[in-house]
């Protein structure tokens, strides 16, 4: 049995490993793009729980009582398949056929159980209500699965994110689990400069929720907040506060990069940078 | 669940809401795995008794009707068969999208109930009229549409879409005592228009509480010397298109009716297929005008809009002399 400190030492040399492969389909995409900020800011999110939390059985991808996941903010992709790259479900090759034609691996995930994308996402403030689905089918079944639903903290601006904050209480879904990235922006500017979502964390426990409030970048607080004893018949909701474009210096916090081309010589500075913070470790 | 002439009588005197709430007993009793979704409108979908027999199957999201259909996929996707329902322009507009990238794109089967489709609820104004649903619904990939032509069709097709390979939606349309068109059982096949009369000169297709106003129609349409068919295009989505053909062949006319805006519904899903035939005779459109009109009593708009027997066949006639 390995230690809590060994698992989080291994999830934060995965979330580096998954920052260059991030950073190798950003550049494969080309101009086409890629929805760079809001993938790194979800890596060790997305890291933590491919690598450590959830369970799964690559082999056999709709094992019924695997845990669900669901990339409600489907742009956030970059911090997706690069996990599913990590545990096996992708290859490492195929991440560089990001947004190339006919690809498995589009800009939004498009569902695909056998390489572990659950379902298609892309129209932000969907994914809760299918989450909802999916524990109330494991509840109707006693399976002991449980569902991670990944917002974006400007996706909550969409109404029907709190018609399913709503519902999930109202069903005492403790078998659900949302986890917001608030990175502070969406596609247009910073979240106060467009529309505030205010106090997320006394939102969401006003709706009936156990909300934990984490640094979404460490991995020691992310891996307790996941096995944290819960509150009885609530859904738990977590806070992870995070950086927008995490771990590239010109990216970070700096909302052009909210969906942008990464030249070469971005690349390789970039790449230079995730190398020095991988020789630290 | 025995359909005959008696239980048909029943469903008609109680309406096409409370036949499908009959239907999904009847599903209750044989699905271990299955659910009815409603959004706050369980006893206007007939719900009352289903609720209190199976209360483990039933579901009351409260007014949200985008939050429904999400959970609706959910389920779904897990394996379990799934009802959604409340009023028409609720179920199919409020939670467009989410119809479309959770049923369509992602291909998980749901089958949806729009209640009160059409205008039979005129006095309540046109927030509660659904003149839209069938252009919306069947401009969505993987979206099968239906509208039953009365309260037994109603409750065959529920049968038929629990089990049906893709995500249905079903259209009722009239209010109670929903006149009959099917005296007994039937065959009913999704995709499969049903000839309900066989005529020379032209043929009408109609769809909803229009079969009915259209058989009626033809008799009137007899005694003038016009012999006319009428098929029942009970699916809108995918189109019996052999029918269609068929009727081309051999019509000198053809003729649409539907209580659903001229835009988008049958009279458009049969124009693009008839313009592709090379025989194509001129079609009528009867529906409803691409306008929201003033409130008032179901059979008074009906016939403001010229959806009544009487007013099919003379329109029909006038026409018919004309081309």
């Amino acid at each position: 049995m390995e230690s809590r400190e060994q698992i989080i030492r291994e999830i934060e040399h995965m979330s580096k490993r998954m920052r260059k492969n991030a950073l190798d389909m950003a550049l494969a995409a080309g101009g086409n793009s890629s929805h760079f900020g809001a993938g790194f800011s979800i890596i060790e999110i997305t890291a933590t729980l491919y690598g450590a939390i959830m369970r799964y059985d690559r082999n056999n991808p709709e094992w019924s009582e695997r845990d669900r996941f669901i990339l409600s903010k489907g742009h956030g992709v970059l911090g997706y398949y690069t996990a599913l790259a990590e545990v096996g479900f992708v290859p490492v090759e195929d991440l560089q056929t990001f947004e190339k034609t006919e690809s498995y691996l589009v800009g939004h995930p498009v569902i695909n159980r056998e390489m572990g994308i659950e379902f298609s996402n892309g129209s932000l403030g969907m994914g809760l209500s299918v989450g909802i689905g999916v524990a109330l089918a494991g509840k109707r079944r006693n399976s002991k699965y449980k569902v991670y639903v990944l917002l974006g903290d400007g996706e909550c601006n969409e109404g029907s994110v709190w018609e399913a904050s709503m519902a999930a209480s109202q069903f005492k879904l403790d078998n659900l689990v949302a986890i917001i990235d608030k990175n502070n922006f969406q596609l247009g500017g910073s979240n106060s400069d467009v529309m505030s979502v205010g106090d997320l964390a006394a939102k969401w426990v006003s709706f009936g929720w156990d909300v934990v409030d984490v640094d979404g970048h460490n991995i020691g607080e992310l891996y307790d907040a996941f096995n944290r004893v819960n509150i009885p018949e609530k859904p738990v909701a977590i806070v992870a506060n995070s950086i927008k474009g995490k771990g590239v210096s010109f990216a970070e916090n700096n909302n052009a990069w909210h969906h942008a081309v990464l030249t070469k010589s971005q690349y390789e500075q970039a790449l230079d940078e995730l190398n020095k913070e991988l020789a630290v470790k | 669940m025995k359909i005959n002439e008696a239980s048909i009588k029943m469903w008609s005197r109680i309406g096409s809401r409370a036949a499908f709430g009959m239907a999904v007993l009847e599903l209750g009793n044989t699905i271990d795995d299955f659910m009815v979704l409603t959004a706050d409108v369980s006893t206007s979908a007939g719900l009352e008794r289903f609720k209190k027999t199976f209360p483990d199957k039933f579901l009351d999201v409260g007014i949200a009707e985008q939050n429904m259909m999400g959970i609706a996929a959910g389920l779904a996707s897990e394996g379990i068969k799934v009802i959604t329902t409340t009023f028409a322009p609720f179920q199919t507009m409020r939670c467009c999208e989410q119809i479309r990238v959770n049923l369509g794109y992602m291909s998980q089967n749901v089958c949806m109930v729009g209640l009160a489709s059409g205008i039979v609820l005129g006095t309540l104004g046109y927030t509660h009229c659904c003149i839209e649903d069938v252009a919306i619904m069947r401009s969505i990939p993987g979206i099968t549409v239906i509208s039953p032509a009365d309260c037994g069709e109603t409750v065959k097709a529920t049968f038929a879409a629990i089990n049906h390979g893709e995500s249905v939606y079903i259209r009722l349309t009239g209010g109670a005592n929903n006149p009959i068109v099917y005296k007994d059982d039937y065959d009913f096949e999704i995709g499969k228009a049903i000839t309900l009369r066989q005529g020379s000169d032209i043929t009408i297709i109609a769809v909803g509480t229009m079969v009915y106003e259209s058989l009626k129609a033809v008799e009137i349409l007899d005694d003038r010397g016009i012999s006319a068919s009428v098929v029942n295009m009970h699916t809108l989505k995918p189109l019996d298109t052999l029918v269609i053909e068929k009727a081309c062949e051999l019509s000198k006319l053809i003729v649409t009716v539907e209580e659903h805006s001229i835009i988008g519904g049958l009279g458009s899903a049969v124009a693009e297929y008839k313009a592709t035939l090379r025989k194509s005779p001129p079609q009528i459109f009867i529906g409803l005008p691409d306008k929201f009109g003033k409130a008032g009593e179901y059979r008074y708009l009906l016939e403001k809009y010229g959806l009544t027997a009487n007013q099919i066949a003379d329109r029909i006639m006038n026409q018919y002399e004309r081309f």
